[in-house]
């Protein structure tokens, strides 16, 4: 019952906000916003870390064609639902007393929120595929209406791509469907029967329409194509959304939707997929290199960092699965705290041209030194929440062929070629006059900093917690692969 | 088949209106009536009924279009209402639009070929007027024209296709026609097995109903069609017309030639691949949204013949279904349209800018209307496309479901293009009336609410 509550009280509370005049929608969307973190902490605390899943519920929803609400929770699910409900009362607070953004727009968040936690929760086809679409539309609408230049062009090709991916997700999901027996279902377990006993043809093509689905959302290359310009263009709540939470769907969905229902799909065409992820990887960390803009800088990374948790959690092995869930979350925090900090900047100097920053930390020491913090979590020294996970992720390449964890490894020194940089040109050198003023950080922004600064610490030092939760639930999901009819 | 006796009789009421200085009443009258009828659809349900002797057939099939035909009339004369109010021919314009309703329930429910071309004919002979009904508009009579020429065209078609069936079986029956080997009169055709020209009636039916129902390659009418009339009685051809052409195209080649079913499949496939792939590209191009849409209902056609030509037996509740939500969607995006047209001089797609910011109602339900045609969840137009993709890959065509995704790719681009006109700074506020406003309310409920409950509506 409480996995219902996680979602329908965001929703409760967005058409809530729709009514309210925009000082008190902000304030309501954040009490929301902490309450549904409340729940999703009880929910932690009465979580049995040895069980499968828990807290069920289960309704039949359009009989005729059997589709249930079917919801539950698991370690995978229960750690990204607990990312999502920590990093929204920040992404709501970045907004507050932004007189730009009208009560809809914490509306639009709050929707957002309900349907990722939804698409995190689902285990029923169907309702996965409805939750998957409807966290679209209110960041659609997000990046369209608060956008910035050419917000238009730019936010439709977003919509289209991602689109293709889910639409193409959703025939994959239909012949699933239509090879259940009986009364055909779309309960997830039936579809995990009917997808093994596939023959590898047909295994094959849903493993292709539904890796492009996840391979868009994250992105993954070469179907990344969307996602610098989006980022760069979408207000930064709604960067936030999208690189902290919404492209975990994909990887999120590659776990819980892909290995499980195609083993052997997923065995033939797994390396494939990783050498693309690995490319990515080094292509992406080329071309945040070279960046100017700050904003497109932090977006490159993330195509990065995600390509690598993509290519560990193909490997199969426990390792890499464990890594990835928990680079899930600690990606989701660092980035979240990376794209504060480029808004804060660029709200103060009016421009994200790096060459016409520097020396900020002389005018504004605690922006500097939370921007340092945030950014060694994302070059994954370690004793920061990145290490742990690239470490974990990094090592299962390596064990899965060598060169390829090579490759990937590069990540770590490029990742700190390009974020030394920008730190060194924003941050380091002489203050100018457009730099000068610079304030440092107000009340409201310590108090979204200070916690993400403290968690990527924290999570470097103890991430045991954290591999705890999903170890049961990794396990359950790499059975598969141990069973000989498989392999 | 009591609703068609209260439809005539609201029809000719209406005519003698003006004698009776009730004009002001028509539409409330004309409101009445629909009620009526629709309630006794309810009543009827579970009958099953023979009518002139065996001419015309009511099962819940045909009673469920009937009921499908009414409801969307009735919203339309709400959404209407300003076609009525000026004082020219509001008597002929209502009476008309009424015989159209009786003609497609003669289309929904005709058991022998004279009663299909009869209400084909009362259908498309009162639309011809109204495509012109604005008479100083140069473009409703070219409209009016085109149609007329066409339509004479197509209706030829199907008259001389019903002709040789009716050679080759002696009978206008459909369930005689089913089984030509039985029926057969003549000496010559009960000796040498089915005449060819009985296949040649066949095909000849099906061009003269895809060019009602505007399938590519017979739809070039549609656009310039749809663009040119009044916008009230496009949003009519759009929805009414185009449930009562495909239900009998339904009826003809599931039931009456259900026999030749899986022949006729590749030819229907043929056409469907050509409808959604011509006339979503087409579309791409518009920049009017009255003539976008134009070509989305040529493109709807598309997913409607993906699923008849997958399995035309199953394919009945899932047609029914996606045209009652395309039928809603299409009738939520022309009362916008309409308010914008008024208001600012023509429907191309920059007179929606900033609509989100002056008319957030407006806006959001422009939006749904247009989500709701891409298919876009949890309207109860993805749900459609989701109902036609469950049957086509169920019956094994995930290619031809590929193709149809892509086509409605193309479908979002269009579709999207005034809601991202609606995003952009713009003009000045909209006045909505107060019955619009709460049409539009409706309307946006109607869509969510058969998306998220599709069981709601799915009765056949």
């Amino acid at each position: 019952m409480l996995t219902v509550v996680l979602i329908v009280l965001p929703f409760v509370a967005a058409l809530l906000a729709l009514r309210l005049p925009q000082q008190l929608a902000g304030r309501v969307a954040f009490l929301a916003a902490l309450a549904e973190l409340i729940v999703s902490v009880v929910v932690l605390f009465h979580f049995d870390k040895t069980g499968g899943l828990q807290f069920v519920f289960d309704k039949h929803w359009i009989d005729s064609l059997g589709i249930s609400f079917s919801v539950g929770i698991d370690g995978i699910s229960l750690l990204l639902v607990l990312l999502t409900t920590v990093l929204t009362p920040g992404i709501i607070l970045t907004a507050w007393g932004d007189t730009s953004k009208p009560s809809s727009y914490f509306s639009l968040i709050l929707a957002m929120q309900a349907a990722l936690v939804g698409v995190f929760v689902a285990q029923d086809g169907f309702l996965f595929y409805l939750f998957w679409e409807m966290a679209l539309i209110p960041i659609y609408f997000i990046c369209l209406n608060w956008g910035g230049e050419n917000r238009g062009k730019i936010t439709l090709k977003f919509f289209i791509y991602t689109l293709t991916g889910s639409l193409l997700m959703l025939v994959a999901l239909i012949l699933l469907y239509v090879k259940t027996p009986g009364t055909h279902t779309f309960a997830i377990q039936a579809l995990y029967e009917a997808g093994r006993s596939m023959d590898l043809p047909h295994q094959t093509f849903v493993f292709a329409t539904m890796f492009l689905a996840f391979a868009i959302k994250m992105p993954v290359f070469p179907f990344h194509t969307w996602q610098p310009d989006t980022y760069t263009v979408a207000p930064v709540q709604g960067t936030m959304l999208l690189s902290a939470i919404m492209l975990k769907m994909g990887i999120y969905g590659v776990i819980r939707w892909l290995i499980p229902m195609v083993p052997l799909a997923v065995k033939e065409w797994g390396m494939i997929a990783i050498i693309l992820s690995v490319i990515g990887i080094v292509y992406a960390s080329c071309i945040a290199w070279v960046q100017k803009d700050f904003k497109r800088l932090v977006a490159y990374s993330s195509i990065a960092h995600v390509g690598l948790i993509s290519a560990g959690t193909l490997t199969l092995n426990e390792t890499g699965m464990q890594g990835a869930i928990i680079q899930m979350i600690s990606h989701g925090v660092i980035v979240f705290g990376m794209f504060y900090i480029v808004e804060i900047v660029s709200a103060r100097t009016h421009t994200r041209e790096m060459n016409q920053l520097g020396g900020i930390r002389n005018v504004a020491p605690i922006l500097a030194t939370a921007f340092s913090v945030i950014m060694l979590g994302s070059v994954a020294l370690p004793f920061t929440s990145g290490f742990v996970g690239e470490f974990l992720l990094i090592n299962s390449l390596v064990h899965y062929q060598l060169w390829l964890g090579v490759v990937a490894g590069l990540t770590m020194i490029l990742s700190v070629v390009y974020m030394f940089r920008a730190f060194q040109k924003t941050m380091l050198g002489e203050t100018n006059t457009l730099t000068a003023s610079v304030g440092d950080l107000t009340r409201q922004e310590r108090f979204v900093l200070y916690p993400i600064v403290i968690l990527i610490v924290l999570i470097g030092i103890y991430p045991q917690p954290l591999l705890d939760i999903s170890a049961t639930a990794v396990k359950n999901l790499l059975s598969v692969y141990l069973d000989v009819r498989f392999l | 088949m009591n609703a068609l006796y209260v439809i005539c009789g609201v029809g000719v009421f209406a005519l003698l209106a003006e004698v009776l200085n009730l004009k002001k009443w028509i539409s409330n009258i004309a409101l009445a009536g629909l009620i009526a009828a629709i309630a006794w659809i309810v009543f009827d349900w579970r009958s099953v009924s023979y009518r002139f002797q065996g001419m015309m057939y009511f099962d819940h099939v045909a009673l469920a279009f009937t009921a499908l035909i009414l409801i969307v009339t009735f919203f339309w004369f709400w959404m209407a209402k300003d076609f009525f109010s000026s004082d020219e021919h509001i008597t002929e314009k209502s009476a008309l639009v009424l015989f159209v309703v009786a003609g497609a329930i003669m289309m929904v429910a005709f058991n022998n070929m004279a009663i299909l071309f009869l209400g084909l004919e009362i259908l498309s002979i009162s639309l011809y007027v109204l495509a012109g009904s604005n008479k100083l508009s140069l473009f409703s009579t070219e409209a009016s024209f085109k149609y007329f020429l066409m339509g004479s065209f197509a209706t030829g078609f199907l008259l001389f296709g019903i002709t040789l069936v009716y050679g080759a079986t002696g009978s206008f029956n459909i369930s005689v026609i089913s089984n030509p080997a039985q029926g057969m009169m003549s000496v010559a055709t009960a000796t040498q097995g089915i005449p060819r020209f009985y296949f040649i009636g066949m095909l000849l039916m099906m061009v003269g109903l895809a060019f009602k129902i505007s399938a590519v390659p017979f739809h070039l009418w549609a656009p310039d069609v749809y663009e040119g009339s009044p916008t009230p009685v496009t949003t009519f051809m759009l929805t009414v017309v185009k449930i009562a052409a495909f239900s009998a195209f339904v009826k003809i080649f599931s039931v009456t030639f259900s026999k030749y079913a899986p022949t006729l499949q590749l030819l229907e496939q043929g056409i469907m691949v050509a409808t959604l792939v011509v006339a979503n590209i087409a579309a791409v191009a518009q920049s009017n949204v009255k003539r976008m849409l134009a070509y989305s209902g040529v493109a709807q056609v598309g997913y409607l013949l993906l699923a008849f030509s997958s399995d035309s037996a199953k394919s009945a509740g899932i047609i029914f279904y996606y045209l009652a939500a395309y039928s809603a969607a299409t009738l939520l995006a022309f009362t916008v349209i309409k308010i914008v047209e008024a208001q600012r001089g023509s429907a191309s797609a920059d007179k929606f800018k900033g609509l989100f910011k002056s008319n957030p109602l407006v806006g959001v339900a422009m939006a749904i209307a247009m989500f709701s045609l891409a298919g876009i969840p949890p309207l109860a137009g993805f749900f459609g496309k989701y109902l036609v993709f469950t049957l086509s890959v169920g019956s094994h065509f995930v290619g031809l479901t590929v193709l149809a995704v892509i086509t409605s790719l193309i479908g979002v681009y269009y579709y999207f293009k005034p809601v991202v006109a609606m995003a952009q700074a713009g003009e000045n506020k909209l006045s909505v009336s107060v019955p619009d406003r709460y049409l539009l309310i409706l309307l946006m409920a109607i869509n969510i609410l058969i998306g998220i409950f599709p069981d709601l509506i799915r009765v056949i």
